[in-house]
């Protein structure tokens, strides 16, 4: 009992010491609240290994492309009862004027998850493709984690290669404020059979070795990743289920409102950082 | 056998100019040893061999094995003696192959 009371303690000085650096140095956050990391926010892409970067750097290389240029066909095809294909409304994907509609996907994955007036509630871009698929082309919803999606996903996250995240969730009077307090909850809090919270990893030990794997900061810049673990790319939400599943909680499903929530608040906990286009990690 | 094999070498080279070639699958390597959500073995699918001709002629293979990880990744180097279409073929297992051909211009 000692042991709490005194690691309490500690922390509540820690978290002290924290935010009175961030206050120093304003432009770490811009926003209304400080970011954890005040102003040393890196991507995992800092600690993989060169030969793993170099998959990264040459699009050649990266295995997940061959995927991404089969989404650009799926993109260039039209489908459903409206008969219409993704470049029919927003242009070719790489068009920087969007098309028909003025909608580019150049900015798209940098500004996502958007606050969705509708469904008050936020939403993803695989959420959004899948919205986009129902209600304008009338075709079915891809599943989650299906080739197609997660190909669709890569190909909209490489046309904001290099665009910073600049969210202003942290702001209380932005729509998706109480999601995001809701995903600083979920990050922040213990789970599973291992009683850990996302802070305990990603945090606290940053840059630590779990095993033979150091620890990087948990960004979502670089998702959708292609894993090499995985041999496949993966959403977000999959690293999610398998960070639980790692502390042996129980994962929530795949576009679910508590990994919505978390994926808005990483937004914010790696504001600055790069869109990677589709990364590589291990 | 899903997407085309990317190919990558270049287009114009001069004569004993030593060319690097890459070239990248779209293949699940299925090892067969593992297992789905039922406990039954996915059976083994891979490609196990790569040969790149020149005029007919093979000037580069490689025999893959089930340690191979998915999406093989093969890079080797070439040197350009005259111009004309090099061919990249794949087999698996059962047989069946898919080929890529690119042309070179040796000057």
């Amino acid at each position: 009992m000692n042991f709490k009371t005194i690691t309490a303690a500690i922390a509540v000085v820690g978290a002290g010491f924290t935010l009175a650096a961030c206050t120093m140095d304003g432009k770490s956050s811009g926003g209304y609240a400080e970011n954890p990391y005040g102003d040393d926010v890196w991507s995992g892409y800092e600690t993989a290994t060169p030969e793993t970067r170099a998959m990264q750097d040459d699009d050649f290389e990266n295995p997940g492309m061959p995927m991404y240029d089969a989404a650009e066909v799926i993109y260039n095809t039209a489908d459903g009862e409206a008969g219409v294909s993704c470049a029919d409304c927003h242009g070719a994907v790489d068009d920087a004027a969007g098309g028909r509609k003025g909608i580019p996907m150049k900015g798209v994955a940098a500004t996502y998850p958007a606050f969705d007036v509708e469904d008050k509630k936020p939403i993803n871009i695989e959420l959004r493709i899948n919205k986009c698929r129902t209600k304008y082309q009338k075709a079915k919803p891809f599943k989650y984690e299906s080739d197609a999606m997660l190909g669709m996903t890569g190909l909209i996250a490489k046309q904001s290669r290099g665009m910073p995240r600049m969210t202003t969730a942290d702001n209380p009077s932005d729509a998706l404020n109480p999601f995001w307090k809701k995903g600083e909850e979920f990050y922040y809090q213990r789970r599973g059979q291992l009683d850990m919270s996302c802070k305990h990893c990603h945090e606290d030990n940053a840059l630590n070795y779990v095993r033979a794997e150091i620890l990087s900061q948990g960004q979502s810049n670089g998702f959708p990743t292609y894993r090499l673990k995985w041999q496949k790319p993966g959403s977000l939400h999959r690293r999610f289920r398998g960070c639980n599943k790692n502390i042996r909680a129980q994962p929530y499903g795949y576009g679910s409102d508590e990994y919505l929530a978390l994926e808005t608040y990483l937004a914010w906990r790696g504001r600055g950082l790069p869109i990677e286009g589709p990364s590589v990690r291990k | 056998m899903a997407k085309k094999p990317r190919v990558k070498l270049p287009k114009k080279a001069k004569v004993g100019d030593v060319i690097q070639v890459k070239t990248l699958a779209s293949h699940n390597m299925e090892t067969g040893n593992r297992k789905d959500k039922k406990g039954n073995k996915i059976p083994r699918l891979i490609l196990n061999k790569f040969v790149c001709s020149f005029k007919g002629a093979e000037v580069f293979s490689a025999n893959m094995h089930p340690s191979v990880s998915a999406h093989p990744y093969i890079s080797f180097f070439l040197t350009a003696k005259e111009s004309g279409s090099y061919e990249f073929t794949w087999t698996d297992d059962n047989g069946k192959t898919m080929s890529v051909s690119k042309d070179i211009a040796v000057s």
